[in-house]
Parts: structure tokens; sequence; C-alpha cells
């Protein structure tokens, strides 16, 4: 089996964002970038299918330079071979324009089923593996906490409000992990030292077939005019007292201030 | 030519969701805004009857597929169904509410049209008649203003963040039947649907979030948490050292890492606040925060702060909730 996996590299979740010059972007400056945490459960979800079925794993990323490192550390958890897909020239921030460009990539490859993480967490769009899925004409399931595999088929479980829906499809297909679909390993340091061997390829938009007017940044279709730091909370009021005063204080503010009981 | 604002009215079992009352509500207001008009897309089957109830919050036109093949949700014949309905109308705005199910349908919906989409936005703006939206990037650490540079423009709204307007029942709508060239033919195909337990309420839609953290210290207490939020009507969440503990299920995370919630009510118990937990309730409209430790960082955003031991705070708070709700 061929199986693609497309991750991103995402400020680490502990990082405060600083506003960058431009007033539109993020400060990147002394921020630590690492795989973006669902696409960790794609990658695992990847690798066990390989070692059930056989084949081979290509991890996809693309960005700019933190993108070696989150490839490098995909190898290191069980890909065989990865793309960096250079984002310069590409509308990075439109998932429209990620998405085609991933579609095209993916093309070239053609695997019978493509995994990426339910959401990447940074622009927090949830869009571009639906995106890729629609670009291809390929079936998708999201925010999967269950998968099985076989015979050119698939039977997936995704989280939806109050529950969880069983979706069965053929292949190829497009694949959204959410968290809870397994645990994902962490890399050997001999799985470290393999990875360093293991190919991991540089190339653009173009080399794909596509062009500026498809995926640049004329192409986007949205823009992001300002970036802004949410207003600052304010502490409020400290409820002292025994535990009983602080109940009946507590539950006064709930009647008669926020208003839910 | 761009006319008006198209809304995806979700349903499930017959009944609209309330984040589809909120993006009707808003869809209503933009039209009036751009004094355009505003239509909506139901699908599914035997749901022919909530096309009233969309007249009812503002559509002058309502798209309804009612066929058996929908009955169930699926990318594939909602997207299709939907894109024939934004053909059809040639709406500038198409809105749908931040679910499971229009997350899952949107993209795929504007990749279809080649048009972008702003997901999980909490502002719409329009200003000299153009259309702009504000939605969080990293889990609500910063906002993003947005623009869009071709029609429809579209976007889906979080939950519990865009206010319901009241009906008025004596507004009327056209209904145009869509969807009958829908076979049985999709290519996925929800076979079944696994209910979770019972009367619990989904986190992303609770207007109310009690959540428990390390304090709780150990999964036998973590019944404290889902027995408040039982008394309140609202959900219980969790901080992501908890479900990294095995505590309780990853369904219930709050954080940058999992749900990212804007109830009205957040109540924070034996949360320390790190930033990522900060980053996925700092949109709540009031948070109490119950720690032992006065110098957690929780206290310095919540509206209320209890320095105590929530094992004797939490259960109290519980019966007189329960008592007070009784009377």
């Amino acid at each position: 089996m061929k199986i693609a996996v497309c991750i991103k590299a995402v400020p680490e979740t502990d990082t405060r964002i600083k506003i960058a010059a431009d007033g539109c972007s993020i400060d990147r400056a002394d921020v630590k970038f690492i795989i973006s945490p669902y696409d960790e459960f794609a990658l695992e979800e990847a690798v066990r299918l390989k070692e059930a079925k056989g084949g081979q794993v290509i991890a996809l990323a693309l960005g700019g330079d933190e993108v070696p490192n989150i490839l490098r550390e995909g190898l290191a958890r069980g890909a065989d071979e990865a793309i960096h897909i250079s984002s310069a020239g590409v509308a990075a921030d439109d998932p429209l324009c990620v998405g085609k460009t991933l579609a095209a990539a993916l093309k070239s490859i053609s695997p019978d089923i493509v995994f990426f993480g339910k959401h990447g967490v940074g622009g927090d769009n949830q869009q571009v593996h639906a995106i890729v899925a629609e670009k291809l004409g390929w079936p998708q399931v999201t925010v999967v906490t269950k998968l099985e595999v076989s015979d050119g088929r698939l039977r997936a479980e995704r989280e939806i409000e109050g529950g969880i829906e069983v979706v069965e499809t053929g292949l190829p297909a497009v694949i959204a992990a959410q968290k809870g679909l397994n645990e994902p390993r962490y890399p050997k340091l001999q799985s470290i030292m393999q990875a360093k061997k293991k190919p991991l390829a540089s190339k653009t938009f173009s080399d794909f077939g596509l062009s500026a007017a498809e995926v640049g940044p004329e192409a986007a279709g949205l823009v992001i005019t300002a970036l802004r730091l949410p207003p600052p909370r304010q502490a409020g009021r400290k409820i002292t007292g025994d535990p009983a005063q602080q109940t009946n204080e507590l539950l006064s503010a709930l009647q008669h201030e926020v208003k839910v009981i | 030519m761009a006319n008006g604002v198209l809304v995806f009215a979700e349903q499930r079992d017959g009944a609209f969701k309330k984040a589809t009352y909120e993006a009707l509500s808003e869809g209503h207001r933009l039209a009036a805004q751009l004094g355009q008009p505003l239509s909506a897309v139901i699908i599914g089957a035997n749901i022919g009857h909530l096309a009233t109830e969309a007249a009812h919050y503002g559509a002058s036109t309502v798209y309804v597929a009612d066929v058996v093949p929908l009955a169930k949700y699926s990318t594939d014949g909602y997207a299709k169904v939907l894109v024939e309905a934004i053909q059809t109308a040639q709406p500038g705005i198409v809105l749908a509410a931040a679910t499971a199910m229009g997350k899952d349908l949107m993209p795929r919906v504007t990749a279809r049209l080649d048009v972008s989409l702003a997901s999980d936005v909490t502002e719409t703006h329009i200003n000299d008649g153009v259309f702009t939206v504000v939605r969080p990037v990293y889990a609500g650490k910063a906002y993003a203003t947005v623009s869009f540079r071709r029609t429809p423009a579209a976007a889906t709204l979080r939950p519990n963040v865009f206010p319901a307007a009241t009906p008025d029942t004596s507004r009327t709508a056209e209904v145009k039947s869509i969807g009958a060239t829908i076979v049985d033919a999709l290519q996925a195909k929800v076979t079944d649907i696994l209910a979770a337990a019972k009367g619990k309420i989904e986190l992303t839609e609770a207007s109310i979030v009690v959540s428990g953290g390390r304090g709780i210290k150990g999964p036998e207490n973590y019944y404290l948490i889902q027995d408040l939020a039982d008394a309140l009507g609202g959900a219980a969440g969790a901080s992501r050292a908890v479900v990294d503990a095995g505590w309780v299920d990853h369904s219930h995370q709050v954080g940058q890492t999992g749900k990212t919630v804007s109830p009205t009510l957040y109540i924070a118990c034996g949360i320390s606040g790190a930033i990522q937990h900060l980053a996925g309730m700092s949109s709540s409209k009031f948070i109490v925060a119950i720690n032992k430790d006065p110098e957690a960082p929780i206290f310095k955003i919540a509206d209320y702060g209890i320095v105590g031991d929530l094992f004797e705070v939490v259960p109290r708070l519980t019966e007189q909730v329960k008592a007070l709700k009784r009377n």
C-alpha cells in the first residue's frame, strides 16, 4: 500500500504569540516549531497501516525553513521518505491555495490513502484535508477516532456532537485523525539515526505543474488584513470566607450577575 | 450577480441545532444591513416542516432537499445539494454553523466552487458594503481579521457566540425543492450513529461548562465535575493533564489541542491554567476558578476566584444548585 501523510509545522503549543511588525502575521523569532499535535496521530496511523499491510509511507509538508526538522522527525517516527514542498510563492494563509498545492503533490504520488491531522494547531482552519479530497475527487472522513482498512475499503468512526458516526467508503480516500485514534510512539534513538539516511526531497509548486496564478498570492480567496491579541482579561473578584460563605456568594453571583440559574 | 445571504440550516433528527438558529439570526442581520434577502438550505429526509421555522428567522426563500438518500449526513451528498442551492441563489455570503457537520461540509463545498472559507468565525462586519470577519487563531491566542477576494464569501460561525433572534411567526417564505437528482450512490456512507451517553450535553454546544484539572486527584473523583455540570444543565470538560493521564476520554478536553469553548459560564475546578488551557476557554463570558493554590494563573483571568479545596466547595455548590432548581 502506498500511504501518504501530510503534516504541518506549527508553533509549540505553549508559545506566547507576538504580533509581527507587519500587523498581520506572528513574530516567528524565538518560536520553536513542532509537528502539529493532531498530525502525530495521522503519522502513527499511517505507520501502523504500513506495518499491518506492507507498503511505504511518504510524509509531505508545505512550509519554509521550519519544515525539514519536522519531516526528519516524521521519518524517525516511521515514514520511509519525505517531501518538503516550499511555501515560497504559495498563498500559505489561504487554505484553498495550500489544499490545491498538496492535492497536486499527492496526485504525483498517487497514494491509496492520505492521512492528515484533523486540524493544524495554528491557523485552526480545519479545511485543507477536505479541500485536498475535493480536488482529488476522493471521499473524506474527518475527525476520525477509529479506522479499519481492508480490501480497498475502509470503515471509520468519526466524532460528532454527542456521538460517533460510522462511515464506510472505498479507497483512495482522505482521513483526518482526531486524538484517540491511537497512541503515538516516541522515536527511538536508533530510528532517529536511521532517519538521517532516509530520502528528503525538496520541491516547489511548479514541480507539480502548478502556476502562480493557481496557488500564488493572486489566487488567494481570503486575505488576513490584521492580527491582534485578544483583549486581556482582568482578574475579577476573590470570594473569601469558609466554604459555605464562598458557595453562597458564588451562587448569588451566578443568579444575579451571570444569570445562568 | 451576488444576491443576499444564504445559510446552510443544519438539522439532525428533524430538528434544527441551537447553532442553526444562531447562524440564521446572524445571516438575517447581515442581509438586513445589506438590504438583501436571506435564503436558507435544509437537507435531510422528512424535514420539510423546518422550512416554516427558517422563515420565522427571516429566510424569504428556503431550499429544501427532502430526499431519502440524504436521511443521514454524507459529505458527498450534502455537498452536491448545497452547491446546487448556491449556484441557484447566487448569494454574496454563505454561512453555516461551525459544528461537526459544518466543519466537514463547508470546505468541501467552497473548494468545489473555488472560493475561500473562513472557519469558526466569532465576529462578522459589513463596512461600506464590504464583508469581513474575525476568527480566532492559535486557539484564541490571537484574532485575525479576514477579507474575501471572491464571491460568495463563506464562513462557519462558532456556536454560542452569535445571539439567536426572537422568531417572528408572521413571516413566510417561498419554498423551493432541490436535490431531486441525488441518487443512492454516494462515495462515503454513514452506516450507523453510535450515541454517546444519553442526555449528556456536548462541550462545544453547552452554555455552561464545568472542567476538572489535576486537582481532582484521580479518575474516581471526576463525578464531582460531572455532577456539578449536570446540576447546572451544562457539560463536563477537563484539562489536558487529566485526559493524558487517562482519567477521562479525550472528547472532554478543553484547550489548544482539545476543544475551544465559548460558554456563558466556565467553572475551572483544580485547574492551574496552563497557556494551552487558557487558549481554549478564555473567550468564555464568565469564568469561575476554584483552586487551592492562590498563585494559580487561572485566577488572573477569572471573574470569580475561590481559593479553596474543590472537594469541599464543589459538592456543596452542586447541592445548592440542585436545591435552588427544585424551588
